[in-house]
C-alpha cells in the first residue's frame, strides 16, 4: 500500500461513516422494529397494543397493567401515585426516607383509613410506586380495605374475602412469598357480582 | 586474586561495614539539617510535587496565621500548631535527601583521598618530564616506579608491576598489573610497590571513571531513573486527585452551612497525598547508589542500579566465579600393570618444567601422594616447558629417561612418532575423566605410557546454595567457559546452572547474548578483558572489573572495585530492594489514607453534621485534636521510616508471589493498622497538653 | 426465597456470559475461513464500508475513526431531535424539544449514558425513540464493545488494533443485533407492548379518563437493558408497567443488563490468548458485585425511616418499588445497574435507604463491577496499571503487565484518565452544591438533597444514566453542564486506554520468570481489589460521609 493511502482519509472515512449510518438504521431502526411489530401482531395481539380491557360495549376501560385511581368506598383503592395515576407521565415520589413529605402523606392515608397501633395498615398502601401506575396491592392491602368494600356494597365480608383469595397471585411464584391482587381486576370482577 | 580463605571474606564484609556510616551519625545530621533548609528554596522543591504542594500549603497557612494574629481571632494555636506541623513535615522530608546525599558523600570523601596531586614523570620523545598529575592528557606516557603513585587513569603498555590498590578497594593484599593482558588497567591514586610500568593516560584528572562516580553519588549530577520518573508521575496524578477531594470541600462545606478554615482544609490535603513516599522518593533512590557504593561497585548511572533488579539471565565465567581459580590435579588413573606411585612419580618428573598452575597442582598432589619419597628437582635435567603451541611439557633426565605429560592429542602424537600406538584401555581412561568432567592430562615415559591424571574444577564453597537462591528470584545462571561440551556439562550439573556456553569464544558471548535479549530478556555479565568489551556494552549490566582493561571499564555501565566475579549477585541484589523499597513506602502512604480519613472527616464536620460524630472511631478528644494528630501522625512517620529508606526494605531471595504477600502484609495491612494506633497516641498526648 | 432469586440473576448472568463471550469473540474476529456465514457476513460490512472498513488501524487511526463516527451519531440524533415535530410517526404530535435538552439527549445516548432530562411518553415522538433513540443504543454499546476488542488485541501485542468500522459493524450486526432480537421476543411474550398506535384513551370505572401512552417499547426495551444503555420508551423506565410487566420479565431486564459487561471479561481473555488473567479479573468484580448486591439488599429490607412510630405494618423499603417485582428486585436492580454503567431502574432511587443509595454511587464511582459495555473492561485495565505498578515495583522489578514494561508515559496516561472521573463528580458537585444552579433544585431537604446533586454528577461521569429523579434537572445549567461531562468523560476513558495499550504494543515483551509478578493468581486478584478500593473509593470518601451517611446517621 502506497503511503497516500495509507494517509487518514478523513474525506473516506466521512462518507463511510455516512453509509454505516445509513445501513445501521436500516437495519436496527426499520427492519428490527417492522419484524417485532410482526410478531407482536402475529403471536402477542393483546399485549403488544398495552394489555386493554374493553367493556361490553367495546369501550376501552383501562389497561389490566395500569393502576387507574379509586376513591369510591366500593372499590378497593390502588397504592398512591404521585402522578395521580397519569398514564401518560409516569413517576415515582422521589421522597427519600428523611423528606418529611413522605411521612405527612402517610399521615393523611393512615387517617383516612382509619388505621391505628393496633391495626396497622400494610406499607403499599402508604406507600407510592416508581412508575406511579403499579397495578397491584398485596393480598394483606386488600384484605384490610375489605370491610370497607362489603359494607359499601352491602356483601358479606366473606364474599369479598373470598373473591380476593381467589384472584390473589404470587407474581413470581414460591420465589415471591406475598401474593398480590390487580385492584382493576378485582373491581371489574366486583361490579360484575353486583348485576 | 585469591578467593579460597573464608578469613578473606570476612576481613573484607568488616571493612564494608567501617565504611558505612550509622544512620544518624552526628556529624552527617548536623550537615542534613542545616542543608534541608537550604533546600526549602521552592524552585528547588518544585522537582518533588507532593512537597511542592505541602510548601505552597505551609506557606499558605502561615499567611493565615498572620492574618489571625493581626485580627486577634480565635483558635489561634490551632492555627499555630498547624502550621509548625506542616513546616516540619517539609523539613523531614528534606532531612532525608540530605541525610542520604551526606552518606554519598562521606562515602565519596573516602574515595577522594586517592585524589591527591602527585607529581608525574612524562616521557615524551623518550626524554621525562616532571609534571603535576593535573596537568595530564588523554594519551601521554607516563612513568611510574615502585613507591610512587598512579597520577591518573589508564593502561599500562610497558612491563609489570605490584600496585597497592588498597586506597579505593581496601584490598591490602598487591595486585599485579602488566601490560598486554586483561590486567592492563590502573587507577590513579594507587601506589606502585615494585618494579616500573609505562602507563598510558586514558583520563584527564577530574575526569576520571572515579571522578565522574564520586560526582554522581554525591548528587551532583543526579538524574531522576525511569521508574522513579513514574512514581513521580504517579504521586503527582493522586496529589491532584487528593486537591480535587479537599477543594471540592470547601464549596460543598457551604452547602451545609458550614465555613471550613484553610488551616483544616490544607492539613486534610496534606494527609491525603502521599508524602511518606513523596518525601522519602529521593533518598530511597540515593540511598541505592550509596549501597552499591558500598559494596565497591562504581555504577555509571543510577538508572543501572535500577535495571539490575529486571536482570532476567547472568553470565557468569566459569573460571574464578563458579569454580575456585585453576584446575587442579585430584586424582590417578594408572593403565594396568603401572602401580598409582609409579604413576604419581613420573608425573611429577613430567611437570618440573611445567609453571603453569596446572603442573604446579600436579607437582603438589604428587607430594602429598609419595610423601618423603617424592622425586626432587634434578639439576642437569633438560627441562622441555609446557607451550600453548606444544601442548606437553617433560623432562629429559641426564640418565637417558624422559618423561612428557600433556593433553592426549599431544602425547598421542609423541609416542607415534616413536612408532608406539594407543591402546583401547588408555583410550578409554581419557574419555572417562573427561566425562566426568575432568581434564585428562597423559603421562608418558619414554614411549610408554603410564596413565592418566585428571585435574578437575573445585567448585567454591556454597556456590551451588547461592544459585538455588537466585533461581528463587527468577533469574537464570549461564556459565561460560573454555571447556569442552563434556567437561562443560558435567561442572554445568555439579554446581546447578541453568545453562552453559562450552569453548566460548568472545563472539559466543556477544551471540548469546543478543539471543536472549531477543527473547526480551535482560542480561548481566561481568567482565574484564578488551575482548570482553562488546559483550558488557551489549549486556543490559555489564560489570567491568576494575583490574580489567581501560575498553572493559569504558563498555561496562558499573565497574567493581574488588574485581569479585560474584559481584554481580549483590548488584542485583542491590536493583531490587531498591524497587520494592519504592513500591512499599507508596503502599504504605496511599494506605494510610483510611485512618486519617476517619480523624478528620468527621472532625471538619462535627459542627454542622453533629450525628457525624459517630464516625469518630477512634474516640479522638476534639475535632482539633483529632486533625492535629493526623498531621503529626503524617510528619513523624517520615523520620521515623528513614532508616526503611535508606538501608532499604528486608530482601530475601523468593518468588516474586513470596515477596509480594510478604511486603502487602507489612506495609498494605500495616499501613492500614498503624495509624490508627499512631493517632490515637498523638490525640492522647495532645490531650494532657490542655491547649485544644 | 431471595436469596434464592438473587443467585438465579446473578448465576443465569454469569451461565450465559461464557457462550455470549464465544460468540462475541467469533464475531468480533476476523473470519477464519474464507467461505461460511462469518465470511459473508463480513463481506457485506465490506460492501457497506469500502476500503475505509478493511484497512487495519494503529491506535491513533482507530480512536480517529472513533470519534469522527461517534460525532455523527450526535449531529444525526441532534438534528432528528430539533425536528420531530415535522417527521413521521408522531401519532401523539409531540412538539419541539428545548435547545438545551435537544444537546443533553444527543450528548446522554452518544456517550451510552442515557441521562434524561425528558420523559419519554410526554416529549418525545416515536420516530425520535426509534431513529433517533434506539438506533444510538446500539451504535454507542457497539462503539464500547469495539473499543474493547481493540484494546485486547493491543494488549495482546498488536500495534495495529483492527479496523474500528469493521468492528462497530460486527458488534451492531452480528453481537448485539441478534442478541436484541431474542432478548425483544422474550418480552413480547412475557406482554410489553409492540405497536405504533398512539395513547390509547380509557374510560375508567369510576368515569374519569385516562390517557395510556404506549408505543414499540419491547424493541426499545431489549437494547436499552443489552448495551447498558437505559434510557427508558418511558419516564418510570423499567418501574413502568409497560416496560416490565411481570415478574419474568423483571428476571430477563436483570440478566439482560449484566450479560454483556461479563461476557466482555471472557471476551478478553479470549483475544489476549490470557484466560486464566480473565479469570481473576472476573471473579474481582464478581466478588465486589456480590458483595453490593448483599449490603443493597440488607440496607434497603430496613423499613423506611419516614413510617417511624406509625402505624405501619414493617416491611422493608417499599416507597418508589414495584410489587409485582418481589421484595429484593428494587436493591439487586440498582446494584446491577450502576455497578454496570446502564442507568435503567425498576424503582425509584432516591427514596431507597440512605445507605443503599451510597452502594449505588460507590458502583458508580468505582463503574468497573463489570461495568459498561466494553467500556466497564476498559476502566478496570486503569485500576491493573496502577496496581501493577505500585505493586510491581514490590516485588523487585520495573513493573510490567502482560510482559511490557509499565513506564513514564503509560502512567501519565493512566493517571490523567483515572482523574477524569473525580475531577467531573466532586468538581460539578462542587459548584452545583454553592451555586443555585444544584441547590435549588432539589427535591429533598439536608444532606439527601446534595446527595441528589451528587448522584447526578456521579451518573453523568461514569456514563450511567439512572439518577435521584427527584432533582428537576431539566434546567440549562443542568443540561449543558451534564451534556459537556458526559462526553467528556466517555470518550477520554476509551482514548487515553487505547493510547496506552499502543504504546505497550510497541514494547518488547519479557518472558515470565518466577521473579515476574504474576496476574493470574489469586495475590493479583487482592492486588485489583486493593487498588480499586484505595484509588477508586478514597477519593470519594468524604462525599460519601456528607451525603448517605449523614443521611443515615441522622435518623
Amino acid at each position: 500500500m502506497s503511503d497516500t493511502k495509507k494517509h487518514i482519509n478523513v474525506y473516506q472515512q466521512i462518507i463511510t461513516s455516512g453509509r454505516i449510518v445509513i445501513a445501521s438504521m436500516t437495519i436496527c431502526c426499520l427492519l428490527y422494529g417492522l419484524a417485532l411489530l410482526s410478531f407482536g401482531r402475529l403471536v402477542m395481539q393483546d399485549s403488544a397494543d398495552g394489555s386493554l380491557i374493553l367493556n361490553d360495549h367495546k369501550e376501552t376501560i383501562g389497561s389490566e397493567l395500569i393502576a387507574q385511581g379509586f376513591t369510591r368506598p366500593e372499590y378497593f383503592w390502588p397504592r398512591p401515585s404521585a402522578v395521580a395515576y397519569n398514564a401518560s407521565a409516569s413517576a415515582g415520589s422521589n421522597f427519600s426516607p428523611t423528606n418529611p413529605a413522605l411521612r405527612h402523606r402517610a399521615e393523611a392515608i393512615i387517617t383516612k383509613m382509619e388505621a391505628k397501633a393496633g391495626n396497622p395498615i400494610p406499607a403499599d398502601l402508604v406507600s407510592a410506586s416508581g412508575s406511579g401506575l403499579d397495578p397491584h396491592i398485596t393480598l394483606a392491602a386488600a384484605r384490610y380495605q375489605a370491610a370497607r368494600v362489603a359494607a359499601a356494597r352491602g356483601l358479606s365480608d366473606a364474599l369479598v374475602m373470598g373473591l380476593l383469595e381467589k384472584s390473589a397471585k404470587s407474581p413470581g411464584g414460591p420465589l415471591t412469598p406475598d401474593p398480590v391482587v390487580n385492584v382493576l381486576l378485582i373491581n371489574m370482577a366486583l361490579d360484575r357480582l353486583k348485576k | 586474586m585469591k578467593y579460597n580463605t573464608n578469613d578473606h571474606i570476612q576481613a573484607k564484609l568488616d571493612r564494608r561495614r567501617s565504611r558505612r556510616a550509622s544512620l544518624f551519625k552526628k556529624d552527617l545530621v548536623r550537615i542534613a539539617a542545616r542543608q534541608s533548609v537550604i533546600m526549602l528554596k521552592p524552585w528547588v522543591m518544585a522537582r518533588n510535587p507532593v512537597m511542592f504542594i505541602t510548601e505552597i500549603g505551609a506557606v499558605m497557612t502561615t499567611l493565615v496565621l498572620v492574618l489571625d494574629l493581626l485580627k486577634h481571632r480565635y483558635g489561634l494555636i490551632y492555627t499555630l500548631a498547624v502550621t509548625v506541623v506542616l513546616w516540619a513535615t517539609v523539613l523531614f522530608a528534606n532531612f532525608a535527601e540530605a541525610l542520604a546525599e551526606a552518606r554519598g558523600k562521606a562515602q565519596a570523601d573516602t574515595l577522594k583521598r586517592t585524589r591527591r596531586k602527585a607529581m608525574a614523570r612524562k616521557v615524551i620523545n623518550g626524554l621525562e618530564e616532571q609534571v603535576s598529575s593535573d596537568e595530564l592528557h588523554e594519551g601521554e606516557i607516563v612513568l611510574v616506579k615502585a613507591g610512587e603513585i598512579i597520577p591518573s587513569d589508564g593502561e599500562v603498555i610497558e612491563g609489570a608491576a605490584t600496585v597497592d590498590e588498597s586506597a579505593i578497594t581496601g584490598e591490602s593484599a598487591p595486585v599485579v598489573r602488566e601490560a598486554g593482558g586483561d590486567r592492563s588497567g590502573v587507577t590513579g591514586g594507587t601506589r606502585v610497590l615494585s618494579d616500573r610500568i609505562s602507563i598510558r593516560i586514558t583520563a584527564r584528572a577530574g575526569q576520571s571513571f572515579l571522578d565522574r562516580m564520586i560526582a554522581l553519588v554525591e548528587g551532583a549530577v543526579r538524574q531522576k531513573t525511569p521508574n522513579e520518573l513514574a512514581l513521580t508521575v504517579t504521586l503527582a496524578g493522586l496529589t491532584l486527585a487528593f486537591l480535587l477531594v479537599t477543594g471540592a470541600l470547601w464549596p460543598i462545606g457551604r452547602f451545609f452551612g458550614v465555613d471550613l478554615p484553610i488551616p483544616t482544609l490544607i492539613a486534610l490535603l496534606v494527609c491525603l497525598i502521599p508524602t511518606t513516599i513523596g518525601a522519602l522518593l529521593a533518598a530511597i533512590g540515593l540511598a541505592g547508589m550509596d549501597r552499591a557504593l558500598s559494596a565497591n561497585v562504581l555504577a555509571k548511572s543510577g538508572k543501572a542500579v535500577e535495571l539490575a533488579g529486571d536482570i532476567d539471565t547472568l553470565l557468569l565465567d566459569k573460571t574464578g566465579t563458579i569454580t575456585l581459580g585453576d584446575r587442579q590435579a585430584t586424582e590417578y588413573f594408572p593403565l594396568t600393570g603401572v602401580t598409582r606411585a609409579q604413576l604419581a612419580e613420573s608425573a611429577m618428573w613430567a611437570s618440573f618444567g611445567d609453571q603453569t598452575p596446572e603442573g604446579k597442582s600436579i607437582i603438589k598432589l604428587g607430594e602429598e601422594t609419595l610423601g618423603s619419597s617424592a622425586p626432587l628437582e634434578t639439576p642437569g635435567a633438560k627441562v622441555v616447558p609446557f607451550t600453548a603451541h606444544s601442548r606437553l611439557s617433560g623432562l629429559d633426565l641426564p640418565d637417558g629417561r624422559s618423561f612428557r605429560k600433556g593433553a592426549p592429542d599431544a602425547i598421542y602424537a609423541y609416542i607415534q612418532g616413536q612408532a608406539a600406538s594407543v591402546t583401547p584401555a588408555l583410550q578409554a581412561l581419557v574419555d572417562g575423566v573427561g566425562r566426568h568432567g575432568g581434564t585428562p592430562i597423559v603421562v608418558a615415559e619414554g614411549k610408554n605410557v603410564l596413565g592418566v591424571v585428571a585435574l578437575s574444577d573445585v567448585l567454591k564453597p556454597g556456590i551451588r546454595d547461592r544459585f538455588e537462591r537466585l533461581r528463587a528470584m527468577g533469574l537464570r545462571v549461564v556459565m561460560v567457559t573454555g571447556d569442552n561440551r563434556l567437561t562443560a556439562a558435567a561442572i554445568a550439573g555439579q554446581a546447578g546452572v541453568d545453562d552453559y556456553i562450552a569453548e566460548a569464544k568472545p563472539e559466543d558471548k556477544l551471540e548469546y547474548i543478543r539471543r536472549e535479549q531477543r527473547e526480551g530478556r535482560l542480561i548481566a555479565m561481568m567482565g574484564d578483558g578488551t575482548n570482553d568489551a562488546p559483550a558488557l556494552a551489549q549486556a543490559d549490566i555489564g560489570v567491568a572489573m576494575n583490574s580489567g582493561t581501560q575498553a572493559a571499564k569504558e563498555a561496562g555501565n558499573m565497574v567493581d572495585l574488588d574485581s569479585d566475579p560474584t559481584k554481580l549477585i549483590e548488584v542485583i541484589e542491590i536493583g531490587k530492594q531498591l524497587l520494592m523499597t519504592r513500591g512499599a513506602l507508596t503502599t504504605f502512604s496511599i494506605a494510610n489514607d483510611v485512618a486519617k480519613y476517619f480523624a478528620i472527616i468527621p472532625a471538619m464536620f462535627m459542627l454542622a453534621i453533629p450525628q457525624l460524630a459517630a464516625l469518630n472511631v477512634m474516640g479522638l478528644t476534639t475535632p482539633q485534636s483529632a486533625i492535629l494528630s493526623a498531621l503529626i501522625f503524617n510528619a513523624i512517620i517520615i523520620p521515623l521510616l528513614i532508616p526503611v529508606a535508606i538501608k532499604g526494605v528486608k530482601y530475601r531471595p523468593m518468588g516474586a508471589d513470596s515477596i509480594l504477600r510478604r511486603n502487602l502484609l507489612i506495609y498494605g495491612l500495616g499501613g492500614v493498622i498503624a495509624p490508627f494506633a499512631g493517632i490515637k497516641l498523638i490525640d492522647m498526648a495532645l490531650g494532657l497538653t490542655r491547649l485544644f | 426465597m431471595s436469596t434464592l432469586l438473587i443467585l438465579l440473576i446473578l448465576g443465569a448472568a454469569a451461565l450465559l456470559s461464557w457462550p455470549a463471550a464465544k460468540w462475541m469473540t467469533w464475531a468480533m474476529s476476523p473470519p477464519q475461513k474464507g467461505t461460511g456465514f462469518r465470511y459473508s457476513t463480513e463481506s457485506v460490512f465490506l460492501r457497506i464500508g469500502g476500503q475505509t472498513a478493511a484497512r487495519d488501524q494503529n491506535w491513533k487511526e482507530y480512536t480517529l475513526s472513533l470519534l469522527l463516527f461517534n460525532s455523527f451519531m450526535f449531529i444525526v440524533v441532534f438534528v432528528i431531535l430539533s425536528l420531530q415535530q415535522i417527521l413521521p410517526l408522531n401519532p401523539d404530535s409531540k412538539g419541539v424539544l428545548e435547545p438545551s435538552l435537544i444537546f443533553h439527549t444527543a450528548a446522554s445516548f452518544t456517550s451510552n449514558t442515557n441521562l434524561q432530562h425528558y420523559s419519554g411518553e410526554v416529549s418525545l415522538s416515536y420516530f425520535s425513540q426509534i431513529f433517533g433513540l434506539m438506533w444510538l443504543q446500539f451504535v454507542s454499546a457497539a462503539t464500547g464493545i469495539a473499543s474493547l476488542a481493540a484494546l485486547a488485541r493491543g494488549l495482546s501485542g498488536k500495534t495495529n488494533m483492527g479496523n474500528f468500522f469493521s468492528d462497530l459493524m460486527r458488534a451492531t450486526f452480528l453481537v448485539l443485533l441478534p442478541m436484541a432480537v431474542l432478548a425483544s421476543i422474550l418480552l413480547i411474550l412475557g406482554g410489553v407492548p409492540m405497536t405504533l398506535l398512539g395513547a390509547a384513551t380509557a374510560k375508567t370505572l369510576e368515569g374519569s379518563l385516562q390517557i395510556i401512552a404506549r408505543g414499540p417499547v419491547a424493541a426499545f426495551v431489549a437494547i436499552k437493558q443489552l448495551g447498558t444503555n437505559g434510557g427508558g420508551f418511558f419516564s418510570a423506565n423499567s418501574a413502568h408497567p409497560f416496560e416490565n410487566p411481570s415478574f419474568f420479565t423483571n428476571i430477563i431486564e436483570c440478566v439482560c443488563i449484566i450479560l454483556i459487561p461479563m461476557a466482555g471479561v471472557w471476551m478478553f481473555g479470549r483475544i489476549t490468548g490470557r484466560m486464566r488473567h480473565a479469570v481473576i479479573i472476573f471473579s474481582v468484580m464478581a466478588v465486589l458485585l456480590a458483595g453490593k448486591v448483599a449490603l443493597a439488599v440488607y440496607f434497603e429490607s430496613a423499613p423506611t425511616a419516614a413510617f417511624a412510630e406509625l402505624p405501619v405494618q414493617a416491611t422493608g423499603n417499599i416507597e418508589g418499588k414495584e410489587l409485582r417485582f418481589g421484595a429484593v428486585a428494587g436493591a439487586t436492580w440498582g446494584v446491577l445497574t450502576t455497578a454496570t454503567s446502564n442507568g435503567s431502574v425498576n424503582s425509584m432511587h432516591d427514596s431507597f435507604n440512605p445507605l443503599t443509595g451510597l452502594i449505588l454511587l460507590a458502583g458508580m464511582w468505582l463503574n468497573i463491577t463489570f461495568g459498561g459495555v466494553g467500556v466497564g473492561l476498559i476502566n478496570m485495565f486503569l485500576y491493573i496499571i496502577v496496581g501493577v505498578f505500585i505493586c510491581g515495583m514490590m516485588v523487585g522489578r520495573t513493573p510490567e503487565y502482560l510482559g511490557r514494561k509499565v513506564e513514564t508515559h503509560e502512567m501519565k496516561l493512566a493517571l490523567l484518565t483515572l482523574l477524569v472521573h473525580p475531577l467531573f463528580i466532586l468538581g460539578g458537585t462542587a459548584v452545583f452544591a454553592l451555586t443555585p444552579w444544584g441547590a435549588s433544585t432539589v427535591n429533598n431537604p439536608g444532606p439527601h438533597g446534595f446527595t441528589e446533586i451528587l448522584y447526578e454528577f456521579s451518573s453523568a461521569a461514569a456514563n450511567n444514566g439512572s439518577g435521584f429523579e427527584g432533582l428537576r434537572d431539566n434546567t440549562t445549567p443542568w443540561n449543558v453542564a451534564t451534556g459537556i461531562i458526559m462526553l467528556l468523560a466517555r470518550f477520554i476513558p476509551i482514548i487515553l486506554p487505547l493510547a496506552i495499550a499502543g504504546s505497550l504494543a510497541g514494547r518488547k515483551p519479557a518472558p515470565v520468570t518466577t521473579g515476574t509478578l504474576r496476574t493470574d493468581t489469586f495475590l493479583f486478584g487482592m492486588v485489583i481489589l486493593g487498588s480499586v478500593i484505595f484509588i477508586g473509593a478514597l477519593l470519594f470518601l468524604p462525599v460519601a460521609v456528607l451525603g448517605p451517611v449523614a443521611e443515615y446517621l441522622a435518623k
